[in-house]
This record gives structure tokens, C-alpha cells and sequence, in this order.
């Protein structure tokens, strides 16, 4: 009872901030006859969301597909290469600034060049510069967490004679967790975005950024607005995807929030 | 007044001996700092012994070397008669810090299974050890929570029961009750006093609270500041504690005469 009522209370602020400037919006382009190639309104939107339904849930099932194949395998290697960093100091010293550069660059313009790479009716290009987007993320709150090391629970260890392998599987696996679910957080919402705008640069002709662009081009403002929204979904379902996991898995990181 | 592990059954030993100790950091370097310096003291089997002194004084650093958390730069320490890295990988005594130091990933029972688990013992025997000692802290229904559920002073007494689960013949305090507010410390520490009369462990307990220090202990380690040395040994000898002790005139008398070896040594 009180559990739903917080709930409640928690969710029904920003729905109804969300409700309000949506009617804003659309009172906004009626009132000022805005143009629809300049903002087309949330009627229009949801009209050609309606008629394109099927179009959409397509389009939407291939970027996501290609945002979830990358974002697993950038995952596993973020955390393969955070595990491998911590354990072995000389490689973190030679990776992370690396890393820390890579991440300033906009890696996102190599998109071009991995379609040259790859012929133009293959996902990979599309996968592979998720892969390398999510990696990074990863890779850094991995690290971190597995070498932010809790001074008590170490010495704890230590006063139990507890081998560097137990300390491994039994300290700095499980507190490591809840930074790399930051990290996953953060890379949740990066595949959505880098898989949606890779396909702007060409190629398949089959994801929600392939529509975007084409309906754009043929100045079909309201249909391309539709596969914005689609593409705000999906990257909204995969954040939530992430926060879910973290709730799950690591529970008390949302008890005690400040403590860190 | 060898420590050799020889053949002398151990209860003849004492619990801790901490011969002509001295402890610098970064000797020989720039900002050398002398933390401990010619620390003499035999702590008995079955004793409470409070190290007091103002802050700085290296007292967490004495407790750290009978530990075996950090090594000595000289003088020589004997654990159960033991050096003090053997009592160290022999588990001989438990710890408990100022943070608690639960690991939130576990329940409360599995917290105070850590130790056992490390031992090896099997799951229905450390299950049952684990039941005890939450009963012997009063948190026998709160065995499957987990430590973010727990108040601080809850999660402290989690804390002492996983340092006494595998029967350690010492138990090492720093500052546990550091944190807590007045109320549940005077509480913590009635607990602690039953406890130890309970089970006969010897304690050696880090405070800088005088009263603290005096209602625990049967002999009261009172340190100067850096380089920190033994001042004096207060011997509390007060019996059997209980609420009343706290306004008792002996209890008040020792007070004052810890404080003034605190004052003498500032």
C-alpha cells in the first residue's frame, strides 16, 4: 500500500510534466500555424505512427538488434579488458589514457570508412561501431571498480589469511558490480544512439535511422518524426533494461546512494 | 620471555606480548614519522584491555601490529605464543573495524558465515553457528536481511558476531563503536561486556572515549601523544557491570584517574 503509493508518487510527476508539454506542443504548432516541415504536431506524429505500425516494429526490431549484438559483445570485451587492466598494472597504465583519448573522440564519424570495410549489405559495419562505443564505458567502470579497493573488507580478508584469489571472487568481483552497472547504464543508451545514426551514412536500408533519413528526404516530416519516437523508445527500453538489472543484482546500491 | 611456538601447553601463554615495539613510517625517507616507540605490555588470557591516548597516538597502529596488518620496525610480538604473522594465518583472533565492513551482496547470516566459509566448514554446521551468534547479539530475526536493511548500530553488532563466530581466543577492536550515537554505544557496550564474560575471550579494544574505555576493561592502556609511549596502566578491577556501574562512585573515580594520566601525557 504505502510501497504503491511511493510508486505512484515517484512515477506521476514526470508523466504528467510529459503530458502537459505534449499538449503545450500541440496547442503551440495549432495556435501558431507552425509548419510541419519545421515541427509537426503530436497529433500528426502519432497519425503516422499508427498508419506505419508495422514498418516501425520492423525497423525497430533490426536497430535493435544491431544495438543489442554490440552492446553484448562490447560488454563482454569492456569487461574482459577492465579485468585484464586491474589484474596486470602495466596494462592499465598502457590502455587507460588510451582509452580515456579514444572516448574524447567522436568515434562515430569512422562509420564511412567500416561501410568501405564491409560490403554494404552487411550489419557488421553497424554492430562493430556499437561494439566499440559500448566498449569503452565498460572498460572503465570495470576497472575502477575492481581496483577501488574497500580498505576494511580488504583488511578483513587479510585477517583471515584469505588467499588473493578468494579476495578476488569473494571483495572485488561483487564491488566491483555496481560500478560496472553505471557502466552499463551509460552504454545501454550509447548502442541505441550509435546504432540508430550509423545508418545514416548509408547502407542497409532497413533500421529506424535508414527511415528517418528517407522519410526526411521526401519531406514526409510527420512520418520521420514517427521513427524518432520509435527510436526514443527503444533507446528508453533499453536504459530501462539496464536499471533493471541493476536493481536486481545489485540492490543496495540505490539503499545507501550518498554513501559513496 | 621467548615467543618461540615451543612445547609449553598454550593457556600458559599470554594472549598478546609486545616487547621494546617501535613503529616508523617512512623511515629513513623525508617525513619520517616515529608513530610508536618502546611499547612494553603482556596482555593475559581472558583479559579486556582498552589502548586510550589522544588522536594520532598510534594506538590503532598498536593494534594493527598485534594484527599482523602491518609490521613492526622493531621489537618483537608474540600472539598466543605464536609470532605474530602465525596467529595471523592461523586465524587466531577476530577483528572489527569502525565500519562495520558487512558485505551488502550477503544476508546477514551469510556475513557471519564469511569467516567459517574460509575455514571450511560445512553449510549446515557454519547455518547453525550463524544462528547462535545472532542470537548471542539479539538479531535472531533478522538472520535472512540484508546489512543495507539494518541500522548502524544493528550492522555493528553483525560486525562483532562475525569477529567472534569462529570462536577466536582474541578479539581486536578498533573503534567500533566510533560511529554510533551515545544511546546505542552505552548499549553496544553492555552487550560487548556480556559477551566476552560469556564466552572468555581476551579483547583488546581501540577507544577515545575514557568511559568507554573504563566500563569495558579490566586494565586501561593509556598512551601519550606521537611518538606514542605507554604512560601508565590503569587497572579498572571494577567486577560485574551493569547500567548502575555508570553512576557508580568507583566508576567515576577511575574516570578521573585516566583522564588525568591522558592530561599528564598531552
Amino acid at each position: 500500500m504505502t510501497a504503491a503509493r511511493r510508486r505512484r508518487r515517484a512515477w506521476l510527476p514526470p508523466l504528467l510534466v510529459g503530458v502537459g508539454l505534449l499538449l503545450a506542443w500541440q496547442v503551440f504548432v495549432e495556435v501558431r500555424h507552425i509548419k510541419p516541415y519545421l515541427l509537426p504536431a503530436p497529433s500528426a506524429i502519432w497519425h503516422q505512427i499508427a498508419t506505419n505500425k508495422g514498418d516501425i516494429l520492423h525497423a525497430a526490431r533490426v536497430t535493435g538488434t544491431n544495438a543489442l549484438v554490440g552492446l553484448l559483445a562490447g560488454t563482454v570485451a569492456g569487461a574482459a579488458g577492465g579485468a585484464l587492466a586491474s589484474r596486470f598494472r602495466f596494462i592499465g597504465e598502457l590502455t587507460t589514457p588510451v582509452a580515456v583519448a579514444v572516448n574524447a573522440v567522436p568515434i562515430i564519424v569512422l562509420i564511412p570508412i567500416f561501410n568501405n570495410m564491409f560490403s554494404t549489405t552487411s550489419a557488421i559495419p553497424r554492430r562493430l561501431m556499437v561494439t566499440i562505443i559500448v566498449f569503452f564505458p565498460i572498460f572503465m567502470h570495470t576497472l575502477r571498480g575492481l581496483t577501488e579497493a574497500d580498505a576494511t573488507k580488504e583488511e578483513l580478508m587479510r585477517s583471515y589469511a584469505a588467499s588473493e584469489w578468494t579476495v578476488l571472487r569473494k571483495v572485488r568481483i561483487p564491488g566491483a558490480l555496481p560500478f560496472f552497472f553505471t557502466g552499463l547504464k551509460i552504454a545501454s543508451s550509447l548502442s541505441v544512439i550509435t546504432a540508430v545514426v550509423a545508418e545514416y551514412f548509408g547502407g542497409l536500408q532497413d533500421g529506424l535511422g535508414s527511415h528517418i533519413v528517407g522519410a526526411a528526404s521526401n519531406s514526409a516530416y510527420g512520418r520521420a518524426w514517427a521513427f524518432v519516437t520509435a527510436s526514443c523508445l527503444l533507446g528508453l527500453v533499453f536504459y530501462s533494461l539496464a536499471v533493471t538489472g541493476e536493481r536486481i543484482i545489485v540492490p543496495w546500491q540505490h539503499r545507501h546512494e550518498g554513501a559513496r | 620471555m621467548t615467543a618461540e611456538p615451543a612445547a609449553t601447553p598454550e593457556g600458559e601463554l599470554p594472549a598478546v606480548e609486545l616487547l621494546a615495539v617501535a613503529k616508523t613510517f617512512h623511515a629513513g625517507r623525508g617525513g619520517q614519522v616515529d608513530a610508536l616507540r618502546d611499547i612494553n605490555l603482556v596482555i593475559e588470557r581472558g583479559e579486556f584491555v582498552s589502548l586510550i591516548g589522544p588522536s594520532g597516538c598510534g594506538k590503532s597502529t598498536l593494534l594493527r601490529l598485534i594484527a599482523n596488518l602491518t609490521d613492526p620496525t622493531a621489537g618483537h610480538i608474540a600472539v598466543n605464543g605464536k609470532s605474530a604473522r602465525q596467529a595471523r594465518l592461523d586465524q587466531d583472533y577476530g577483528m572489527a573495524f569502525q565500519q562495520a565492513g558487512l558485505f551488502e551482496w550477503r544476508t546477514v547470516a551469510k556475513n557471519i558465515e564469511l569467516p567459517l566459509e574460509l575455514r571450511g566448514w560445512d553449510r549446515a554446521r557454519r547455518q547453525a553457528r550463524a544462528e547462535e551468534m545472532l542470537k548471542l547479539v539479539k538479531l535472531g530475526d533478522f538472520a535472512g536481511h540484508h546489512p543495507w536493511e539494518l541500522s548502524g548500530g544493528m550492522q555493528q553488532r553483525v560486525a562483532i558476531a562475525r569477529a567472534l563466530a569462529f570462536d577466536p581466543p582474541l578479539l581486536l577492536m578498533d573503534e567500533p563503536f566510533g560511529a554510533l550515537d551515545e544511546m546505542t554505544r552505552e548499549h553496544m557496550q553492555a552487550e560487548l561486556n556480556r559477551i566476552c564474560e560469556e564466552t572468555g575471550s581476551t579483547a583488546v579494544f581501540v577507544t577515545h572515549s575514557i568511559p568507554e574505555a573504563v566500563f569495558l576493561s579490566d586494565r586501561v592502556v593509556v598512551l601519550s601523544a606521537r611518538p606514542g609511549r605507554i604512560v601508565t596502566v590503569v587497572e579498572v578491577g571494577l567486577g560485574a557491570r551493569n547500567d548502575d556501574t555508570r553512576e557508580s562512585p568507583e566508576f567515576f573515580k577511575k574516570i578521573t584517574e585516566v583522564r588525568e594520566a591522558l592530561r599528564g601525557s598531552a
